[in-house]
């Protein structure tokens, strides 16, 4: 199988006195933010790789995995990070975070697909510095492809593949027919989340917990693994921009931070106080 | 002048969620930039029973499309259609459940419309509509204009609620499917794992029980009763989904439900950001750690530094005296 995964690189929103806004009030200043992965993007990664190998022997790669971003020359630290962890090939398409959105990035992608033929595309569900959750679905569209969002467990059929979503009920279970668009959700880097046609589904059979890390002669070997650059203008034509911020702000900080002394206190505040309860 | 169109969800068997009234909301705040009305479209096996519920909050249209294939709902076999509906329309916007944040990025794709997802604000200025978005795990608002002719939106449901009913009747109108391409027959329905509850709806209910990793395989026996005694939702932090303890469909945050009660009780929960950008929009938050320094207690309006195997059960005991 050949899997095409969508990588974008954010600024980490996990430390959470660092996101400021710009004194303007027009821009994110993402000045001393961590750059890394979307995590929903390693885990789509992590999932293509478990697609193309067999679990038991995984420096194995059965199939292509091929990593593709729309991002500045700076990215290119992410997409060689993915070469280490096992992905064959790179594609950077030349463009900076202002100059997309969802339907931009999801057009260009789409060009992508038309060249590479993939039997799958991975993304993750949102990428969590826009926390847009749009592309996978435009993408699909565009492409009239079956797609699968919010995925926690994939399973590899002949042609096919049965997914399982997190929807707000409960698991929905999808068998898609392949090529198809599917997004990956947190759990999906379970141990037993992914099975390829290649990794029997025999009891007890356990991928690792989580996401793997390179090893440092696979980093080595990934500076010769080819990553090409293409403009964005070769793959979305005149399109332009239709989402423009015009403002950011920080959220209001609540007032907490009080404590009750014990079981009794917190009772009597809930009911004479507050009057939740 | 343009009116906007809302995408009415229903449940497993039919029935008309309550979700598609806070779509509703969204969509009359948006009508002084559109200038227009706004109508209701109901999709499903039994869409015109359930188009008949919706004829009283004041659209000016509820349209109904019929049809078997609606009975299960894939984005595949509903986009078509939507897509043709709302193409008359200059806004279209439904509820940023798991259901809106499939369906309506691909429907406007199929418009090549611009989309704004999981808006916690929406307003009219000078003619045109602003989009409020939570961004960066909830650590940030921003502020959008979408350019296209359509525009396509969701409305997180904890910050619009449910329009009323305003007695008026809506007329309704029957609208033809359109079928589509071969593509829904290469995505097909298998199962649906629901988690059955008689407890409310966690992203509904007005009070939330939410537990963290601490809890261990313990959740269930030590938070029911809590969750009882106060006629609470059940929620869990990722750590505790993750580790099995408790169902995916509790997880609260960035990437799960976001929930805004009157009361959420955070029980032996850190308060990591991505948690945080599901509850803090909670009227009161108490948090119960055994740890003084977690930072749920920053946020907590009443924070009580316990073991949570103690004081749960004493907190059901204390509630109990009262009723
Ligand atoms: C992309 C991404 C998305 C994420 N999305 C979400 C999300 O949507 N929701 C979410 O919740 N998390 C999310 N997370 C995970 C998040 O970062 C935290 O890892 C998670 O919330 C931690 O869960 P926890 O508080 O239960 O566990 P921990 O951080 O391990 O905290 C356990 C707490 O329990 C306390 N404790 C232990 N024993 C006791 C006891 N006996 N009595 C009282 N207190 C005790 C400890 O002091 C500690 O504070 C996401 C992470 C990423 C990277
Ligand atoms: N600039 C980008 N480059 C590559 N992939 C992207 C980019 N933006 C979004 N994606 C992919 O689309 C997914 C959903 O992103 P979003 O719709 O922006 O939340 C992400 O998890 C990525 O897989």
């Amino acid at each position: 199988m050949k899997v095409l995964v969508a990588l974008k690189r954010v600024a980490d929103p996990d430390n959470a006195n660092k996101v400021k806004v710009s004194a303007a009030g027009d821009a994110i200043d993402t000045t001393g933010l961590e750059w890394k992965t979307n995590p929903f993007d390693e885990y789509a990664l992590e999932a293509a790789l478990r697609l193309t190998e067999n679990g038991k022997t995984p420096k194995k790669r059965e199939g292509e995995v091929v990593v593709v971003t729309l991002g500045p020359k700076e990215s290119e630290t992410m997409l060689r990070a993915a070469l280490a962890t096992g992905a064959d090939r790179a594609i950077r398409i030349e463009a900076t975070d202002a100059e997309l959105d969802g339907r931009l990035v999801a057009w260009a992608l789409k060009a992508v697909v038309a060249a590479e033929k993939p039997d799958l595309i991975l993304l993750g569900k949102q990428a969590v510095d826009g926390d847009s959750n749009q592309v996978g679905q435009r993408l699909a569209e565009l492409l009239d492809f079956p797609m699968a969002t919010f995925a926690a467990t994939l399973h590899e059929e002949p042609g096919a593949l049965l997914v399982g979503r997190e929807v707000d009920g409960g698991v929905l279970t999808l068998r898609v027919t392949l090529p198809a668009v599917v997004t990956v959700d947190l759990r999906i880097v379970a141990p037993t989340s992914v099975f390829s046609k290649l990794t029997a589904m025999e009891a007890g059979f356990k991928h690792g917990d989580g996401v793997r890390f390179a090893p440092l002669p696979a980093i080595m070997a990934a500076k010769k693994k080819p990553l090409d650059v293409k403009p964005l203008a070769e793959l979305v034509g005149g399109a332009v921009l239709a989402t423009k911020y015009v403002k950011f702000e920080r959220p209001a900080q609540r007032a907490g931070g009080a404590k009750v002394k014990d079981v009794a206190e917190l009772v009597e505040k809930l009911a004479s106080v507050s009057k939740v309860i | 002048m343009s009116d906007a169109l809302v995408i009415a969800e229903l449940s497993d068997d039919g029935k008309l969620k309550k979700s598609t009234l806070s779509a509703v909301t969204f969509a009359q705040r948006a009508l002084p930039a559109l200038g227009g009305t706004f109508s209701i479209l109901v999709l499903g096996a039994n869409a015109s029973a359930v188009a008949s519920e919706l004829t009283a909050c004041g659209a000016a249209k509820v349209l109904a499309c019929e049809d078997p294939a609606f009975e299960q709902y894939t984005a595949e076999q509903f986009t078509p259609t939507v897509s043709e509906v709302g193409k008359g329309f200059g806004l279209i916007v439904a509820t940023a459940t798991s259901f809106g944040k499939d369906l309506l990025p691909r429907v406007a794709a199929r418009l090549d419309a611009a989309y704004a997802g999981d808006c916690s604000g929406v307003a009219s200025e000078g003619g045109h509509i602003t989009y409020k978005r939570p961004m960066f795990a909830g650590n940030a608002f921003g502020y959008c204009t979408l350019s296209t002719p359509i525009q396509v939106a969701t409305a997180r449901q904890s910050e619009f609620e449910a329009a009323p009913s305003t007695g008026g009747s809506s007329p309704i109108e029957t609208v033809a499917k359109v079928s589509p391409s071969a593509v829904a027959e290469r995505v097909q329905f298998v199962s649906l794992e629901a988690v059955k509850s008689a407890r409310p709806e966690l992203a509904e209910a007005s009070v939330v029980v939410s537990g963290g990793r601490a809890l261990k395989e313990k959740f269930m026996v030590v938070l029911e009763p809590l969750a009882d005694a106060l006629g609470a939702a059940l929620g869990a932090s990722r750590a505790a989904v993750d580790a099995g303890y408790a169902p995916g469909d509790f997880q609260v945050g960035q990437t799960g439900k976001i929930v805004a009660p009157k009361l959420y009780v955070a029980v032996g929960i850190s308060g990591a950001i991505q948690h945080i950008a599901g509850m803090k929009g909670s009227k009161v938050i108490v948090a119960i750690n055994k740890d003084p320094d977690a930072p749920i207690f920053q946020l907590a309006d009443y924070g009580l530094v316990a073991d949570l195997f103690t004081a749960v059960p004493a907190l059901v005991t204390e509630l109990k005296k009262r009723t």
